[in-house]
Formats: C-alpha cells, sequence, structure tokens
C-alpha cells in the first residue's frame, strides 16, 4: 500500500535528515515508527502526504508515485493527526472536524451528518461539544476532536504524529485502545511515530526501530524480542520490562515492612 | 464676543465641512486598505517585500501631515500638464485629488505592520495544521490566519482611520474642504470658537469611527452576526449622513476662493453675498496658499477670488521694475488676460501692502518716520515677519534701496506678529497696511519714500471659465472702488479683535449693506 524506495531527506542543517529509507506498509498495517527525538521518525511521517518532499528517492501509493500527485489533493485523502493537535481555535468542535470535507465540497447536511457519526465513535456527546472551541475542551477531548477531524473525510490511511504523548497516563490509555478499535473496524492502514516502547507494543502491528535517520529494524513486536537486531534495539524494547521490574521491586521494598 | 452668531455659523457650516471630510477620509481609507491589505499579504509570504515595504511606509509616516499633502499639488500639477499635453486630458491638481492621494499614503502603515505581524503571531502548528488537513495556501489563508490575526489587523485599521480623519483637517490649504476649514479660518481671524469647533468635530467623528470598528471587532471575536450587523449600519449611517447633505455643489455653481486670512474670508463672504443677493449659486474654498490660489484660478477651479497687484507683479509676472500703481495695473491686467484668460474687473479701492511698521511711541521717541529714517538705528533693532516676506523679491529690493540691516530676524503667524511688535519683542514689524490690528495695537506704517515696495491693489480676478457670464460680471461690478483703506481696516478689525468679535460673514454682510445703499 505504502512502499519507501531509496528514500533520503537532507537540510542544510543535519537536523532530522533520514537516509535510504525502504519499507513497506501493507493494507490494514499497524506500522509505528519508534526512536529518539531527532531521529527522523517525524521526517519520515510527514513525507508519506507530502508536507515534506523527499529529496531524493521514492514513496508509492497503490503503486502510484506521490511526487506525480497534486500535494492538496494527496492529503485530502490521507488522515493527519498532530503531535500539538492543531485544531483551529477560531472554529467549533463541528467546524474542525468536517474541515476536509469542506474542502473536498460536501454539501452542509452531509457535512452535519458525519460530524454527529464521527463524535459518536469518538465518543463525544454532539450536543454537548458540538458548538464549543478548542479553548474549552480538555486535552484528551481535543485529541478526540483531532483524530475525527483526521478521519473526517473517510480517508484509507492515517498519519498519527506522537498522538496521545501529551495526554495524561489514563486518557492515554483510552484514546490509544479506541484508537486500536477505530483502525481495525474501519480497517484502516496507519503510520504511528511515537518515542513510548510501551504503546509502540500494545499498539503495533509491526515495529521500525529508528536511529539517526536510519532505520535499524523492523519487524513485529514478537521479533523484536526475540531476536533484536544490535545493542541499540535490544536497550530500547528492554526498557518497559526493565521499568516493570523497577516498579516491582520498588513496589515490594515499601510492602515488606 | 457675539456668541449665539459664531456658533450659528459654525453650525451652518457643519454639514458642508462634515460631508467633504468624511467622504475624504472614507475614500482615503478605503483605498488606503485596498492598496495595503493585498501588499501586506503578500509581503507576509515574501519576506524580500517585507522590508523595502514597511521602511518606505515607515519614511511616508515620518514626513509631517502638512508637507504630505502639499507635496501631492505640485505632483500632481506636473502630472496634469503632462497627460494633457500627451493625450489631451488633464485632472484637477487641487482639492480632493492630493488630499486623497496623501491620506491613504498615511493610512498605510498601520495597516500594513498590523497585518504582517498578526499573520506573523500565528502559531506554526496551526499554519502546519491547515496544510496537513489539505488546505491550499490561500485557503489557509482565509480560513485561518487572516480570521486569527483579524483582531490585530482590525486594530491597524482603526488607528489609520483615527489618523486619516485628524490629519484630514490639514487638507484645508491644498483646497479640499474640511472640518480643518473651522481650524484654519479660526486660527487667522483668531476666533477660538472655531478652532474647538473644528478639533471637537474632527475627534467626534475619529471616536465613532473607531468605536464602530471596535464593534465590529467584537462582533468577530464573538461571531456575533448581531454586533456586525449593528456596525456596518453604523458605518453606513455615518457616512450617509455626513456625505448627503454637503456632497457637490449645484452643478454651475461659481467656486469663490480664498486665502488664508481674515481679510480674504471677509471679502470672500462679501463676493458670495452680492453673487447671492444676485440669485447665483456659489460655493467656497477657503484657505488657500496664495500660489495655489492663483493656479486654481488660471486652471478654472476657481471662478472668482481676490488677489492682490504686487503678488502677481513679483510672483507670476516675475517683474521687479515698478513702474507705479496704475501702470501695474494696466500691465498686470493686460497679462492676466493674454496669457491666462482671466479677467481682472478692477481694482476694490485699498491696498494691502507690504509696510514696515513700529510701535507709535517708539517711532515718535527716536524720530523714525519713514523707511529712510530707520536705516540707522536697524542694525540695533529686530524685525519680525511672516513666513515669506523675507524670501521676497520686493524684501531684497527694499534692503537695498535703504540699505537695511536688522540684528536679527524672526518670522511668526501674522497675528503673532502683530502682537510681539505692542509687546516690544521685536521693534519692527512687516505689517500688512489694511490691517485692523496697525490701529489696535498703536502702531505706525513707516513711508516708503524711494518706492522699493510694490503696491498691492486689492483686485477682482475672474477666472477664463467666468469672464463671459455676464451675470456673474454685473453682480460683482458694484464692488469695485467700493472700499477705501479705512473701511477695510475697520472691517478687519472687527473680525481680529478680542472683545465685540465679528464673523467674517457679519462683517461682509454690514459692507455689502452699506455697498447696496449706494
Amino acid at each position: 500500500m505504502i512502499a519507501f524506495d531509496q528514500v533520503s531527506k537532507s537540510y542544510g542543517t543535519d537536523a532530522a535528515a533520514v537516509h535510504n529509507l525502504s519499507f513497506t506498509v501493507g493494507h490494514g498495517e499497524f506500522l509505528v515508527l519508534i526512536g529518539e527525538s531527532g531521529c527522523g521518525k517525524t521526517t519520515t511521517l510527514n513525507m508519506v502526504n507530502r508536507l515534506i518532499a523527499p529529496s531524493a528517492g521514492t514513496i508509492r501509493l497503490e503503486g502510484e508515485d506521490i511526487a506525480a500527485l497534486d500535494g492538496v489533493r494527496l492529503r485530502r485523502r490521507i488522515g493527519y493527526v498532530f503531535q500539538e493537535i492543531g485544531l483551529f481555535p477560531h472554529m467549533t468542535v463541528e467546524e474542525n472536524i468536517v474541515v476536509t470535507p469542506r474542502l473536498l465540497g460536501w454539501p452542509p447536511a452531509a457535512r452535519a451528518a458525519r460530524a454527529r457519526e464521527l463524535m459518536g465513535l469518538v465518543r463525544l456527546a454532539p450536543e454537548r461539544f458540538a458548538a464549543r472551541f478548542p479553548a474549552e475542551l480538555s486535552g484528551g477531548q481535543r485529541q478526540r476532536v483531532g483524530l475525527a477531524r483526521a478521519l473526517a473525510a473517510e480517508p484509507k490511511i492515517m498519519l498519527m504524529d506522537e498522538p496521545f504523548t501529551a495526554l495524561d497516563p489514563i486518557t492515554r490509555d483510552d484514546l490509544s485502545e479506541e484508537y486500536r478499535r477505530i483502525h481495525e473496524s474501519l480497517g484502516l492502514t496507519t503510520i504511528l511515530v511515537t518515542h513510548d516502547v510501551t504503546e509502540a507494543f500494545l499498539l503495533a502491528d509491526r515495529i521500525a526501530v529508528m536511529h539517526a535517520g536510519e532505520i535499524l529494524q523492523i519487524a513485529t513486536p514478537h521479533e523484536l524480542v526475540s531476536a533484536p537486531a544490535g545493542d541499540f534495539v535490544r536497550t530500547l524494547i528492554e526498557t518497559p520490562r526493565r521499568r516493570a521490574r523497577k516498579l516491582a521491586d520498588a513496589l515490594e521494598v515499601r510492602d515488606a515492612p | 464676543m457675539s456668541g449665539g452668531g459664531i456658533w450659528g455659523e459654525a453650525l451652518a457650516r457643519l454639514p458642508s465641512y462634515l460631508g467633504q471630510h468624511v467622504l475624504l477620509s472614507v475614500s482615503a481609507i478605503l483605498l488606503g486598505l485596498g492598496i495595503s491589505l493585498p501588499l501586506a499579504l503578500a509581503s507576509a509570504r515574501s519576506r524580500r517585500l517585507r522590508g523595502p515595504l514597511l521602511s518606505f511606509a515607515s519614511v511616508v509616516q515620518t514626513v509631517p501631515g502638512l508637507a504630505l499633502l502639499a507635496l501631492f499639488y505640485p505632483l500632481l500639477l506636473a502630472l496634469s500638464a503632462f497627460t494633457r499635453s500627451a493625450f489631451g486630458i488633464s485632472f484637477g491638481a487641487l482639492g480632493f485629488l492630493p488630499a486623497l492621494l496623501a491620506l491613504t499614503l498615511y493610512s498605510m502603515l498601520p495597516v500594513l505592520r498590523n497585518t504582517i505581524a498578526g499573520l506573523d503571531g500565528i502559531d506554526p502548528a496551526i499554519r502546519m495544521a491547515a496544510r496537513g488537513v489539505g488546505m491550499t495556501g490561500w485557503q489557509s489563508m482565509w480560513m485561518v490566519e487572516l480570521p486569527l490575526a483579524a483582531p490585530v489587523i482590525i486594530a491597524g485599521i482603526r488607528t489609520a482611520a483615527v489618523w486619516v480623519i485628524g490629519t484630514a483637517t490639514l487638507s484645508t490649504p491644498v483646497g479640499q474642504t474640511s472640518l480643518g476649514n473651522y481650524i484654519f479660518t479660526g486660527l487667522q481671524t483668531e476666533n477660538w470658537v472655531f478652532v474647538l469647533f473644528g478639533c471637537v468635530a474632527a475627534a467626534a467623528l475619529a471616536l465613532t469611527i473607531d468605536r464602530l470598528l471596535a464593534l465590529i471587532h467584537d462582533g468577530i471575536a464573538m461571531r456575533s452576526k448581531l454586533r456586525l450587523g449593528a456596525a456596518a449600519a453604523g458605518l453606513i449611517a455615518v457616512v450617509g449622513l455626513g456625505i448627503w447633505p454637503g456632497i457637490a455643489p449645484a452643478a454651475g455653481a461659481v467656486t469663490i476662493g480664498t486665502k488664508s486670512f481674515g481679510e480674504q474670508y471677509i471679502l470672500g463672504a462679501l463676493i458670495q453675498d452680492r453673487l447671492e443677493r444676485a440669485g447665483i449659486a456659489s460655493t467656497r474654498r477657503d484657505g488657500l496658499g496664495s500660489n495655489v490660489l492663483f493656479h486654481a484660478l488660471s486652471g478654472g477651479e476657481v471662478d472668482v477670488c481676490v488677489d492682490y497687484s504686487g503678488t502677481i507683479w513679483t510672483n507670476e509676472m516675475h517683474r521687479a521694475d515698478l513702474p507705479g500703481r496704475q501702470a501695474v495695473l494696466t500691465q498686470m491686467s493686460q497679462w492676466l488676460a493674454r496669457t491666462r484668460g482671466i479677467r481682472m474687473l478692477g481694482p476694490l479701492g485699498f491696498e494691502n501692502a507690504y509696510a514696515l511698521a513700529m510701535r507709535a511711541d517708539r517711532a515718535q521717541a527716536l524720530h523714525i518716520r519713514s523707511l529712510a529714517d530707520l536705516a540707522a538705528y536697524a542694525p540695533r533693532m529686530k524685525i519680525g515677519g511672516d513666513f515669506e516676506i523675507f524670501s521676497r523679491p520686493e524684501w531684497r529690493s527694499v534692503v537695498q534701496a535703504y540699505g537695511l540691516k536688522f540684528a536679527e530676524q524672526r518670522q511668526y503667524q501674522a497675528n503673532f506678529m502683530y502682537r510681539a511688535a505692542a509687546s516690544g519683542t521685536v521693534d519692527v514689524i512687516t505689517a500688512f497696511s489694511s490691517d485692523g490690528q496697525i490701529a489696535r495695537y498703536d502702531l505706525v506704517l513707516l513711508t516708503d519714500p524711494r518706492g522699493a515696495l510694490p503696491p498691492y491693489d486689492a483686485v477682482i480676478l475672474v477666472s477664463h471659465r467666468s469672464a463671459g457670464n455676464a451675470r456673474l460680471i454685473a453682480a460683482l461690478q458694484p464692488l469695485i472702488g467700493s472700499i477705501d483703506l479705512t473701511t477695510m481696516q475697520r472691517a478687519n478689525l472687527m473680525v481680529d479683535r478680542d472683545t465685540d468679535k465679528r464673523s467674517p460673514a457679519e462683517v461682509a454682510r454690514m459692507l455689502s449693506g452699506r455697498i447696496g445703499r449706494r
């Protein structure tokens, strides 16, 4: 469905550059890009809908080279959830959600129906939230709106840039589980960027471990654990276990007396 | 002070002054927005455009408003001469057009700066999101960036509106009627009621427009269609009310031009009164600069005015010789008819000449009666003049003829000049012979035995457009030779004095009544 073929992006400075990426994402697959800040994972994500143009290599969508497509129309076909949410502060929840359908020229009635449907999907009561402005919502509610907005024009592909990072832990668990459910029920293809290893393991069909602009290993969670390619991958994927052990120790010490 | 009369007269002029002021300001603001907003949008995207644009607008802002207005007049005059010779099209370089262009330039800086700042202030994440949901660059601008920057942009528009409405009062000297007419007339005739009236009216207009724009801002911020509607209705009402009564003088009306001092306002009102009695409609263009008025008369933008023979002799004919009072009039009349098609109806009967004056007691003590007597004392004396005299050719000829050399030269607005002489701040002033203030402050005029100063007969001039208008000529004919120096001095004093002050129109009616009885 999505195929990267020797894709590189270089800037004048070395920041967030990526080198020679080749990988594919299949229909209905959930791929998580994981790595430290500045490893190039957001750059990689943004090249899929041409928010960033690659310096070299080709990216194909269903076999079509996206460099030959119109960037604006491409982006209207692909859902995007931003790290900083990026809701438009002067638009209501409903207007934010159906902004892409509006750009695509959907009639108002169809837009209103779609907004109601999506608010149900992300569990925001339309009668309470439709007319509110983003400033009147909690962080979790805002990200639900961001998710609904990304889904509004019925995209087949979803790109998500650390969508749950800014949320409190409980909301974060809820929302990421809900999204996994939505991903499956709508048959989406999702690429999600995160630096949270636990989140990656809980969501992903496959995980791509990135470091300094390159993919070190791309594999299922199971394979990553059983056969990590090198020390960096091993250290990274052991983080959740290490933390779980530390947590258990800490709790035991406290429970002892 | 006969307060009721002056307040009444101020009120009577309000529809015309306010209407012109509103028309001018609103046109300038709209034209300014039409230019600044697209430029700001373009330069928000291109840094290369932004620097020069903001620098240009800042430089314009540092030019004093009056100077900016004054600069456009010769510019348009030259442009009009060019288009006439190139395409056979000419346009009025006086009044509305130069004022509009200068004010438009003046309105640009706050709009440019605030629009650019407003767009710059938008969170890059929002702009990124706009692209991410599939907006084109223009959709992002219209649907996201402009609405978010709107409060800052409207703040800029409010600043521009207040500046323009305030600065528009300065368009009077380039021949555009505005609320500034109150201020300029009032300043010249020391009619503080007029000055106050003009200031208050301009401030009230500025505040009203500012509040209505603020309402638009609230309407956008609160998404209140009611507020937006109310603000739009208010703006339309103000513009409509302002323009409706004062707009466009009746077609075929005679335009009377005056320079910016009391005597001219009296004579302008006198001419208007005569025309009114003859059933001829007329409008006034008051407070024009001396050269501006002559050019306007030559171009037919002004139909009638009173000018002074010496002014035209030296400034327009560039003559330095002085063949005598009558010969100057004859030659000038021929020159005007030949070169400009201007018809000189004749002299009013008095001179408003440059003449040196000093305190009567001082002159007596020093036995100074003439400029020749003055020469010996001049090196220890200070002289005060108006803003023009020291750069005029007749000053050079007087200085040469009598070998005058003063210790110090100072320049004053005419009314303050007389006071400076009375209080002893300066010893001698370059007075105007018909000025009522000479008697008021007990000054004496020094004689000019060598004839170094040109004669300044007040003459009625009619433009080539109206030179054949028999009714107009007949209505003005009785004025010729009807006003002697003492009458004019008295009339001027009635307008200038502090107690029992009269408006130029009242004095004109008195003069007209006397002429009518003759």
